[in-house]
């Protein structure tokens, strides 16, 4: 039965739906290979008994004829959304054994449709970090092994690696500067993220609150459009949620792409990019343009300052929402001689590296005399990049670039380099500045065989077309790769 | 950053061997807002519930909780604005102020720093010394009005090694209106939250109860050579009666000016009031004091309000107490006493407005007004009740005004009802036929009593006719044969005619 975890999401669904298999097959067959991948580390917490439970639930209900839009589909849920009664860590130590009582308004919506949950995802410790490294729960490996282990990219990297060895349909995931579409590129896999405001935030872990948006990381185009028309909704317990109808965002995928306009960014080619990703950029202009969409050259001249800008506000907000973690009421707590030195022991020890520089950056732009140089300017900044992109609009209705300055690399390699690891995020966090949907496809791979992907980002409220123009270039790429299972 | 023009009135001045001084003080009033939920969450705001009974996932600060604004807490900021003579800001933000305690389960209180909901404004207030005297009228000025959440409550005298927390408070959304530095006596500045505290009682917007802590001052006080430059200011936190406020006030001045004659210099700090001793004493230095880092909070959208929201609430505005006692003033004909000591209290006024208006055809604004503030007032004070839980209604102390009114019973007699009125023995009505008190108007009745009175001191009837004020004691012997019943002025009347007056 180890075929069913090679199906995408859609014919998953499809079987289901015409009695082919069960959801409790599905599931089974789903378990079977999480267990055979536990060297992945993909997952924090599995569930498998409340999976096997869930499954058989689904299947009374779609025999009842109430199946929902995920009916019986075995996903995983990136363990920075709460989940009622189960441990959310957010890949910190700090959360200790932290049982919500609660569920994040996003896994309600799935749990609704019909999800069967496999486990809580790893995950850079909360959401920090581009190669899934800064998790208390260790690194994850990317299935995509060449000799050495490889990082899956981050901080969705649990995501991303079950996705792509088949050990779940799809998967919840977040970003905040590219934690959806960066690990997508590096794991032949599709994320979107997308318009702020379309998921709402309630229950998950913050990171960074005006950059966070939960999206799914999916086999193809169509499965992460079911998943996040499942994901998204309007929800009045966020308050930057937008009150919206969720359209049919699958029925998208696959209609005409002609006369669409591409953008294509000429800031976009940076200074020591391989030369691997900027051919294969090109080919991705010359398949869209195959297709029947115009090419048209844009400036979004304010693109170099995104990364440095996003690097001030993300920490400043993150300094913030992370002072909850203070061992008073959840989670750990290191007993201190008085209550400072409880608060200094427990979040030294609780933290890791990576959260505790972040903490400290976004401590020092917020304070007195540094404001107005850091946290002022990096917003005004964001603001210009609005700017460049309300002006790219007049004249594309989508913009094509890659998702990430290289392939997946060696685990160990960039974790003790933050600028280098930083530098991963310099495609992605202009979208997270200013709101926009953005999709990663895997459109190609390197010479070392390993997977690419291109980004499409659009409008806001527009992923109706982010899907439209990702689907044909997922058509028009043809990339069929899998990662050879070393694992199992 | 403030400018302080206005120079104390003389009598205000500290006089020293040096020389005089003049006390330059600003108000920070925190009022609680009369919402039935908190600020950012819908856990209920009620007084004395069991410890951490009211606390939602959101006030416990538990990972990816949210903040939702409540309208009604913005609509009662507004009002409380207009209130305050103040500008309405159509565009305001709220910020997080940074700080790590106990009682702060977010790590970070949500306020407005950078753009308040309320901007600048002025009230004017009376400020009375301790002997009752009336001052000249003081304008005081609004800086500005802002929303926050209350934090938790530590309890620390339960053990003695840890500290307990309650969190039922943590969330209820405050209202911090920011004076400019415009006081300059103790008397003045407890004026100024006297007035506040009517003006919110009027609007309905904080129930002003400073005992729960639902309205409470941060005073802020510097002295200076009157006229002079500035001081160096302190910040005495969480001071919660008018008393305290003035002592003080009264303590930190003395204390500034000891300091500065005695050669030093005075640290800007944040103190602590000990209304046991009646001393302030540091809580924290300006080495100590708090970076903020403020930023605007980016899980809630900036307020816009729309104009015609705004209209809508001015519109709705009721009287407020400065336009009232003018209004008592000139429709009722009350001295500027009586109206301003009636309409301070919205409760006071309403109560009062009620004695003259229930009842057929109304009542003696004044004669009500007296019985409302020397007797009731008096009474209830004295037994530590407050208005609300006065055992005698506005309706019964109009039924007592009434006997009076149609000479049922004497003044004097009244009193003696309205103490049984007062003790819950029943209506004036029912005390006066019970205890017979009705007064005897029968003129027959009185003029034997007059007789019996003049032939019984036949000798002082002799020279009364030639000293009228020796009439005072036969009206005294005549109303001490009818028991105080008699009526006053038919016994006056037929004495003067028996003895040729």
């Amino acid at each position: 039965m180890s075929d069913l975890t090679k199906l995408t999401l859609s014919d998953a669904l499809d079987g289901m739906a015409k009695g082919d298999f069960s959801s409790e097959e599905l599931t089974k067959a789903h378990i079977d290979a999480c267990m055979d991948g536990a060297d992945l580390n993909a997952f924090i917490t599995t569930t498998f008994e409340d999976a096997m439970e869930s499954a058989k639930a689904s299947d009374a209900r779609r025999k009842a004829g109430t199946a929902g839009k995920l009916e019986g589909a075995p996903l995983g849920v990136k363990d920075l959304f709460c989940t009622e009664g189960v441990k959310t860590t957010a890949g910190s130590k700090i959360l200790g054994e932290f049982t919500p009582t609660y569920e994040s308004s996003v896994t309600a919506n799935m749990k609704a449709d019909g999800m069967v949950m496999l486990g809580k995802l790893n995950l850079d410790e909360f959401a920090m970090g581009s190669s899934n490294e800064t998790s208390f729960y260790g690194p994850v490996i990317n299935p995509w092994r060449k000799g050495e282990n490889l990082v899956p990219g981050g901080s969705s990297g649990g995501s991303a690696s079950a996705v792509a060895a088949d050990l779940c349909l799809g998967a919840t995931a977040t970003d905040t500067g590219g934690s959806i579409r960066q690990p997508a590129s590096f794991t032949g896999t599709v994320g979107i993220k997308p318009t702020y405001g379309r998921c709402s935030r309630w229950g998950t872990v913050a990171f960074a609150s005006s950059l966070d948006q939960a999206g799914p990381i999916a086999k193809t185009v169509k499965d992460s459009a079911i998943l996040l028309e499942s994901m998204a909704g309007y929800d009045p317990k966020d308050s930057t949620s937008i009150n919206a109808e969720v359209p049919n965002w699958a029925a998208s995928c696959g209609q005409s792409v002609k006369g669409l306009r591409i953008g294509i960014p000429k800031e976009y080619t940076i200074d020591g990019m391989p030369a691997e990703i900027q051919t294969l950029w090109d080919e991705g202009i010359e398949m869209m343009k195959a297709a029947g969409a115009e090419i048209v050259p844009i400036s979004l001249p304010h693109t170099k300052f995104a990364l440095p800008a996003y690097y001030v506000v993300a920490p400043a907000e993150a300094s913030s929402n992370l002072a909850r973690y203070d061992g008073m009421r959840y989670g750990l707590r290191v007993d201190g001689k008085d209550l400072n030195d409880t608060y200094e022991r427990t979040r030294t020890e609780g933290f890791g590296d990576e959260v505790r520089r972040r903490i400290m950056i976004g401590t020092y732009v917020l304070s007195a005399g540094y404001y107005d140089a850091y946290y002022l300017r990096a917003q005004k900044v964001r603001t210009r990049i609005v700017e460049d992109f309300e002006n790219a609009w007049q004249t594309c209705d989508a913009i094509l670039t890659p998702t990430a300055p290289s392939a997946a690399f060696a685990v160990g390699r960039k974790v003790n380099d933050p600028v280098q690891m930083y530098l991963n995020d310099i495609f992605t966090v202009t979208t997270n500045l200013a709101g926009l949907p953005g999709i990663s496809v895997p459109a190609g791979l390197d010479k070392n065989g390993l997977p690419l992907g291109l980004q499409i980002i659009g409008r806001a409220m527009d992923e109706a077309t982010v899907f439209k123009a990702a689907s044909a270039l997922e058509d028009a790429a043809g990339f069929t790769a899998k990662p050879e299972t070393w694992w199992v | 950053m403030f400018i302080a023009p206005r120079i104390a009135d003389k009598k205000d001045w500290i006089t020293t061997e040096t020389g005089d001084w003049e006390i330059i003080i600003g108000l920070e009033v925190h009022a609680q807002v009369a919402s039935e939920s908190k600020l950012f969450s819908g856990s209920a705001t009620d007084y004395g519930s069991a410890p951490n009974t009211q606390v939602s996932l959101v006030d416990a600060g538990m990972p990816g909780m949210l903040p939702v604004v409540n309208e009604f807490c913005i609509e009662q900021a507004v009002k409380t604005g207009f209130g305050l003579n103040a500008k309405i800001n159509l565009f305001s933000r709220f910020d997080r102020k940074n700080y790590f305690y106990v009682d702060l389960p977010q790590g970070y209180q949500i306020s407005q720093f950078e753009h308040p909901i309320v901007g600048e404004g002025e009230i004017e207030i009376l400020p009375i010394d301790g002997d009752g005297n009336v001052g000249e009228p003081v304008n005081v000025g609004i800086e500005r009005l802002h929303l926050e959440q209350d934090a938790g409550k530590s309890v620390h005298d339960l053990s003695p090694d840890e500290t307990y927390v309650d969190l039922n408070r943590c969330g209820v959304a405050l209202m911090e209106i920011v004076s400019k530095p415009d006081m300059r006596s103790p008397e003045e500045a407890s004026a100024y939250v006297e007035k506040l505290r009517g003006i919110v009682r009027a609007l309905g917007t904080c129930d002003g109860d400073m005992e729960k802590g639902n309205l409470r001052a941060d005073v802020n006080v510097s002295v200076r050579r009157p006229g002079g430059e500035l001081g160096t200011r302190c910040e005495i936190k969480n001071v919660n009666s008018m008393r305290f406020i003035r002592q003080a006030i009264n303590y930190e001045a003395r204390r500034h000016i000891d300091i500065l004659e005695a050669g030093g210099e005075i640290d800007q700090e944040t103190r602590l009031f000990d209304s046991v001793k009646g001393e302030t004493r540091t809580m924290r230095s300006k080495e100590d004091a708090h970076d903020y880092r403020y930023f605007p909070d980016p899980d809630l959208l900036p307020i816009k309000l729309e104009q015609a929201f705004v209209d809508r609430i001015k519109s709705e505005l009721p009287e407020m107490p400065d336009v009232r006692k003018a209004r008592f003033m000139s429709d009722y004909g009350l001295p500027e006493y009586d109206a301003r000591i009636l309409t301070a209290d919205k409760v006071k006024a309403d109560f009062y407005e009620t004695v003259i208006s229930s009842g057929v055809g109304g009542r003696d604004p004044k004669i009500a007004s007296n019985w409302t503030m020397v007797e009731l007032f008096g009474a209830l004070n004295k037994a530590g009740v407050e208005l609300e839980d006065s055992p005698v209604s506005a309706d019964a102390l109009g039924g007592l005004i009434d006997r009076i009114l149609d000479d049922t019973i004497s003044g004097k007699i009244a009193k003696g009802v309205f103490e049984k009125m007062f003790a819950g023995e029943g209506t004036a009505d029912e005390i006066i036929d019970r205890d017979g008190l009705k007064q005897v108007t029968d003129m027959g009745a009185i003029e034997a009593m007059v007789d019996d009175a003049i032939a019984n001191n036949a000798a002082q009837a002799e020279k009364a006719k030639e000293n009228p004020k020796l009439l005072g004691f036969f009206v005294g012997q005549v109303m001490k044969a009818s028991q105080g019943k008699a009526n006053p002025k038919a016994v006056n009347e037929i004495l003067r005619k028996k003895l040729g007056l």
